[in-house]
């Protein structure tokens, strides 16, 4: 049970011209799980290494427990990083490798022994003690590095892209496994993504980091709901950005006045919402009439082009809401108080 | 290329046996005279057999089982140093990319071009400025010179596939330097300095010029010997020699041959550029 405290934290590689890493801070409380999402090269990993002690930052400052570990060795912090390619020692057997952490901890050789077998059990991998890795498939392999890092009870663990090398069925799997080690242990968990979904599947808190430095920290549903600006939109998908003028109640622009929620900006902005948020048929409040473009068929939802003069509008329906239309029809739509928002 | 199995077969059988004689047939001569009592021309063999030669190269008066003791450690010592210097020099050739990268490995590869004998005369008037000529330390240090080139090449292609992200995982898991070395690196880089080593050792073992040039006659080693008898027309004493001066060689050639091929060979040249 750590608190952890990323102040200010950059890094500049030598001969870098742009930060890796731009003044990141982050409070992260105590047993959470907590994403860094981001697309690859925007810093993530980085931010992992400085906080495990395998980089030395160029600013900035991570705490403990309002302690500063700047100065301890990585081997001193009590912070465990998995990597992405679980980088299992290869001449080493499958409870060698879950040990490591204990041997380098000159435990002795049977309390080791009877910790490996609850690590293994607590994985799903109660026999496999005795494999080598290079038997493994990939998902035992993860399993095993995930076994060989809670084994030595970190304060704060790290991990780096811990779905990305498994395969859809697996990555399922791993998501629950990991969800329910970090529920069952309480350990401050801190890992890298840089896919949306996983984030919101398995964060407490979501930190999205574009461009080396953090655009939004939040509960996963805000950055749907109330994005703190078009990048953090475009990159939850969100697709619908009409320019305007708010004047804190209503948004004026080519779709009309439309009623914002309170607390939503006022002056020159753009209004968004969730293509999801779109409801067909007539409302009190906020109802439009737009002309059917295009309609793609994508499964379980159906993805509708709505002309407004000259504003498209993206919509997500379920099929059956939107069966038979045809392409040219006139419709009426609504666009819910709540699901509108400002953006700068 | 051989499709049916039987004519691979062949081929190789053939190839080997071609070996064989290539390697084996010079030294049967060698052999015979070490046992021989007199063997002259027209002679298919000797007229009588002894064991004279061997008998006296393996005594006190002959000095070769001295001389076998200092060239041992002569080209133990040269191993050991090449080891501690080829094995952070591979590291920084196989893993890092910096700056006249290329420069630094011709001038460790030039002992190789250059000829041994214009390299020794330079490190010959340096070396009496630090009185090391006439030594066996100044031997053992002329000996780098052909020595290093072949463990860094070894190191360095090993190092070249070599993950050093295995180091920061093993400090994360509370590992300190010294156990990361212990538990990590050096499991990962042992057939590496292994297969160097024995490389640096044969390289070492068969110096002749340096030796004569920088022990100016003082460090006799094992080589040196031989070519005194040998000029000396001690054929048979210089035969017993020869067998022992081998030894090594083929005990070697036996440990490696399992570290030079297949999927563990150690050798891989220069990593990427």
């Amino acid at each position: 049970m750590t608190q952890v405290a990323i102040k200010d934290l950059s890094k500049t590689y030598p001969g870098g011209a742009k930060p890796a890493l731009d003044r990141l801070s982050l409070d992260i409380a105590s047993g959470t799980l907590t994403a860094l999402l981001g697309p690859s090269g925007c810093g993530k990993t980085t931010a992992l290494k400085l906080i495990a002690g395998l980089l030395a930052p160029s600013s900035g400052d991570v705490r403990f427990d309002g302690r500063s570990v700047l100065h301890d060795r990585p081997e001193q912090r009590g912070v465990v990083m998995v990597f992405q390619n679980h980088l299992l020692f290869p001449y080493m057997s499958v409870a060698e490798n879950v040990g490591f952490g204990l041997k380098m901890r000159r435990l002795a050789r049977a309390e080791i022994g009877a910790r490996v077998a609850e690590m293994l059990a607590l994985v799903h991998l109660p026999d496999f003690g005795h494999r080598r890795p290079s038997d493994l498939s990939g998902g035992q392999q993860q399993r095993v590095a995930l076994a060989r890092a809670l084994i030595v009870r970190p304060q704060v663990l790290l991990l780096d892209e811990p779905l990305s090398n498994l395969d859809a069925h697996l990555r399922v799997e791993m998501r629950d496994l990991i969800r329910a080690l970090q529920r069952q242990l309480r350990i401050t968990t801190i890992f890298v993504t840089h896919d949306q979904q996983e984030a919101v599947v398995l964060a407490d808190r979501v930190a999205l980091i574009l461009d080396g430095a953090l655009r939004q920290y939040d509960r996963a549903e805000m950055f749907y709901q109330r994005p703190a600006d078009a990048a953090v939109a475009r990159f939850f998908g969100g697709q619908n950005f009409v320019p305007g003028t708010s004047d804190g109640d209503r948004f004026h622009s080519a779709l009309g006045a439309l009623h914002v929620p309170d607390g939503a900006r006022q002056g020159p902005g753009r209004l968004t919402f969730r293509p999801e948020s779109v409801r067909i048929g007539l409302a009190p409040e906020n109802t439009l009439t737009v002309q059917l473009r295009d309609r793609t068929y994508l499964g379980t939802q159906t993805r509708l082009h709505l002309a407004l003069g000259d504003v498209m509008i993206e919509a997500m329906l379920s099929p059956d809401q939107v069966e038979g239309l045809e392409i040219g029809t006139e419709l009426a739509i609504n666009l819910p108080r709540q699901a509108l928002w400002v953006l700068e | 290329m051989w499709p049916d199995p039987f004519s691979r077969r062949a081929f190789r059988t053939l190839t080997g046996a071609v070996l064989i004689v290539w390697l084996v047939l010079p030294l049967v001569p060698l052999a015979i005279w070490s046992f021989a009592h007199g063997w002259r021309f027209p002679d298919l063999l000797p007229q009588q057999w002894t064991l004279k030669a061997w008998r006296y190269a393996l005594s006190d008066t002959s000095g070769v089982l001295g001389s076998l003791g200092l060239t041992i450690g002569i080209s133990a010592g040269a191993t050991l140093l090449s080891i501690l210097i080829g094995v952070p020099a591979g590291r920084a050739l196989g893993l890092y990319q910096f700056r006249g990268k290329q420069v630094v490995e011709l001038i460790i590869l030039a002992p190789v071009i250059v000829p041994g004998i214009a390299v020794a005369l330079g490190i010959h008037s340096v070396f009496i400025a630090f009185g090391l000529t006439n030594t066996v330390a100044g031997v053992m240090l002329v000996h780098l010179v052909p020595t290093l080139p072949y463990m860094v090449l070894v190191m360095a292609g090993l190092f070249a596939n070599y993950d050093p992200a295995f180091e920061a995982q093993a400090r994360s898991l509370g590992a300190g330097p010294l156990q990361t070395f212990w538990h990590v690196t050096l499991p990962a880089i042992l057939p590496g300095i292994i297969v160097g080593g024995l490389f640096a050792f044969l390289v070492s073992w068969s110096q002749y010029i340096l030796t004569l040039l920088i022990g100016g006659g003082r460090v006799v080693t094992l080589p040196l010997l031989l070519f005194n008898f040998a000029a000396s027309g001690r054929n048979d004493i210089a035969g017993a020699i020869g067998m022992i001066y081998i030894l090594p060689g083929i005990l070697i050639l036996l440990f490696t041959s399992r570290h030079l091929s297949g999927q563990n060979a150690a050798v891989g040249g220069f990593g990427p550029r």
